[in-house]
């Protein structure tokens, strides 16, 4: 799958120039290809018991998003934006972390998270419309999605940085979209990552549309990765659909960050097959040739049929790897449909100690909310004091 | 005790702090080598060296924006915008995350940051470096906007802010960083964030103000003592976010007549709060309309026409006359 396009003729004359001779390169990397055939050379060696976890996480990502959509369509959730088809990026990037590691999602980055391990009803809570889904769980160093685009690179780069000068041998994962590359803060977080030399691995989700706006008109660049190279980052780009190659791609530069060899950028390609929240309608903007030519590229069944050809897949296994998904889903769903959410919580995260002013402001909801405003007076009583 | 000017006051309180705990670090423009534009980091990078005391690229949102991740880890980051002009850039990651990490993660991230920033006129700077940015700040729920008025208060607060655990915007009135010195005592001191003082008692009028307007106000206050045989009580509130109502109040209700004076523009600006609420809690007390002495609702001028902007000792006192006049 070729996913580059070609440079723009130069034209006209020039005056004679030197070359600056750059240690310059993008290279584009691909192990299962769409059409399922395997590069055997290429193919990363792992655990069988891994890939069986990976290909559940996908799946069970893959239905928590289905039923999203549902219980959106019945007023059960609010605005939602799938991630369905972008499932292979995000999982091969968080299989290549450590426990201990940092993970910087943006807010398509769902099997990630189950990954590391948060509970389901998280990302119900999240986009149900609760801070509990932005409460990163004790024990997991991921932080929260993150809604203003780009801004989390350069919170990415903070941490890569800490991780550095903490010398704990921890380094950090950042993801960001292609429409997050026009920002400031993704240019601004790979000068720093650079400068300082830090341990982070930024991988773009090209997921090739940013709400209406195409790659094309996103960025002039031939690619998303050579963007790194102006800060002197490689950049690497993969089929982000085949997580054996994002697995492959981010696995060195997982070594390559934590053995001191500083930053990499990955842009992954992948799509977007559905809208880019239920507010959006696709069929403005994009044709349905287009989506269904890349329904062919699927992450999920692409992974399914490898891992069949290795014998690691079998009806009977997805069975029951779906039953107990659903099981799963339906207790998170639970879990969120009978939480109470306390309306004074909005006071008490605000500081560390409540200040006199919003203990002030909380007095006041509070008296608003329990005590009713004594009935009016009967008209006919306003009429008399006249 | 020594006397020092509100940059070497500073300076003092960053290296106790960064003396103090391994996890201060100071990150800027220019505030390594060169110990800032206004010296303020000056020997810092060659006592505590280049990871702790670094000069960081001109990208104020990267500062800022890598301060979180910082604080992320641990870390207690002391951010340095250039000038008070300079720190929009910067001003996304605080609205959009500084302030809300610790409530969006219900605690499990904080954001115990300091962003310092020189701010306000009267040095005769050129454009974009005499803003007072000090409401914008101040509106935004979660920050705490701090403002000292001599070299003593400044030093006592940066220690606070740095320890606070919470951001905390620490803006320095640059017209105050060298005009006068204070004695300043040999071990550290604290001022808690959220409290004014009474920099000047009085029975007649409450004057209250903040930063380089702080001199101005207690200049007028001696000129109305002297020639009007008015008794003004000047406050210095120190943090203009949380605001120090009860101070306010107190003073409201023992003068009845207010003047609130900053070099900010007036629409919205902390002074608009503090009539609020005075009219809120103390408007039965109150024997004339509250004046408001501030700059102007226009761009601060260039410098040949500052002085018409910024108030000064004059304005104070002549609205303190009309004010006691009503």
């Amino acid at each position: 799958m070729r996913v580059w396009a070609d440079p723009p003729q130069k034209k006209g004359n020039r005056v004679p120039r030197e070359n600056i001779p750059l240690p310059c390169r993008v290279e584009s990397l691909s192990v299962l290809s769409a059409d399922g055939v395997l590069d055997k050379d290429l193919e990363p060696k792992l655990p069988e018991a891994d890939l069986k976890r990976l290909y559940r996480t996908m799946l069970a990502s893959r239905m928590l998003d289905q039923r999203c959509l549902m219980l959106q369509r019945q007023g059960r959730l609010g605005t939602y934006g799938p991630c369905r088809g972008q499932e292979a990026t995000p999982l091969g990037v968080a299989y290549c972390l450590r426990e201990e590691d940092w993970f910087v999602p943006t807010y398509r980055e769902l099997p990630a998270y189950l990954w590391r391990g948060w509970p389901m009803e998280k990302h119900l809570y999240w986009w149900g419309g609760s801070e509990l889904g932005s409460a990163t769980p004790d024990g997991i160093n991921d932080l929260p999605l993150c809604v203003p685009i780009g801004t989390q690179c350069q919170h990415a780069m903070g941490i890569a940085w800490g991780c550095k000068l903490r010398g704990d041998n921890t380094i950090c994962a950042c993801f960001v979209g292609d429409g997050g590359t026009s920002q400031g803060d993704f240019h601004e977080a790979m000068n720093f990552a650079t400068v300082y030399h830090v341990p982070l691995v930024m991988v773009i989700q090209n997921n090739h549309w940013a709400i209406s706006l195409p790659r094309h008109k996103q960025s002039a660049s031939q690619t998303l990765a050579q963007k790194a190279l102006a800060y002197g980052i490689d950049g690497i780009q993969v089929d982000g659909n085949d997580i054996l190659a994002v697995i492959a791609a981010t696995s060195e530069a997982v070594e390559k960050a934590r053995t001191g060899g500083g930053p990499t950028v990955i842009e992954a390609i992948t799509y977007r097959l559905m809208m880019h929240t239920t507010a959006d309608d696709p069929k403005k903007y994009r044709t349905a040739e287009e989506v269904a030519e890349w329904e062919k590229r699927d992450p999920l069944p692409r992974f399914a049929g490898y891992l069949r050809q290795k014998g690691i897949l079998d009806d009977d296994t997805e069975a029951a790897f779906k039953d107990e998904i659903n099981a799963e889903i339906e207790h998170a769903v639970e879990i969120y449909e009978n939480t109470q959410h306390d309306p004074f919580d909005m006071f008490r995260y605000m500081y560390a100690e409540m200040t006199p002013e919003l203990q002030r402001q909380m007095a006041e909801l509070k008296r608003h909310l329990e005590t009713p405003l004594p009935a009016p007076s009967p008209r006919e009583q306003a009429g008399d004091v006249v | 005790m020594a006397q020092l000017t509100m940059v070497q006051a500073l300076n003092l309180a960053l290296a106790e702090l960064m003396r103090d705990d391994p996890d201060v670090l100071v990150l800027g423009e220019d505030v390594g080598v060169d110990g800032g534009v206004f010296r303020v980091t000056d020997g810092l990078y060659q006592e505590f060296g280049d990871q702790r005391v670094i000069d960081t690229p001109l990208a104020e949102a990267a500062i800022v924006g890598a301060a979180i991740g910082l604080c992320v880890r641990g870390f207690r980051p002391v951010c340095e915008m250039q000038f008070d002009g300079f720190s929009f850039p910067a001003f996304h990651h605080i609205e959009g995350h500084v302030r809300r990490l610790r409530n969006r993660t219900r605690g499990r991230f904080t954001c115990p940051m300091v962003v310092r920033m020189p701010y306000g006129g009267g040095i005769r700077a050129i454009e974009h470096h005499s803003e007072a940015p000090e409401a914008t700040y101040a509106h935004l729920a979660g920050l705490k906007v701090v403002i000292p008025s001599g070299p003593r208060n400044a030093r006592a607060l940066l220690r606070t802010a740095v320890l606070d655990p919470d951001p905390v915007i620490f803006f320095e009135p640059k017209a105050s960083y060298r005009a006068f010195r204070e004695e300043v005592p040999d071990d550290p001191e604290t001022l808690p964030i959220g409290k004014g003082v009474v920099a000047r008692a009085g029975r007649d009028a409450t004057i209250i103000s903040y930063g380089a307007t702080l001199r101005a106000a207690l200049e007028a206050a001696e000129e109305l003592y002297d020639e009007y045989h008015i008794d003004a009580e000047v406050l210095d509130l120190l943090s203009v976010a949380p605001l120090d109502a009860e101070l306010i109040h107190e003073s409201v209700r023992k003068t009845g007549r207010v003047v609130v004076a900053h070099e900010a523009p007036r629409h919205c600006g902390v002074g608009a709060e503090i009539v609020a609420r005075i009219v809120e809690e103390s408007l039965l007390f109150l024997e004339a309309p509250v004046a408001r002495v501030t700059g102007f609702d226009t761009i601060i001028p260039f410098f040949v026409n500052e002085k018409a902007y910024l108030p000064d000792a004059a304005r104070i006192v002549r609205a303190t006359v009309e004010t006691l006049a009503f």
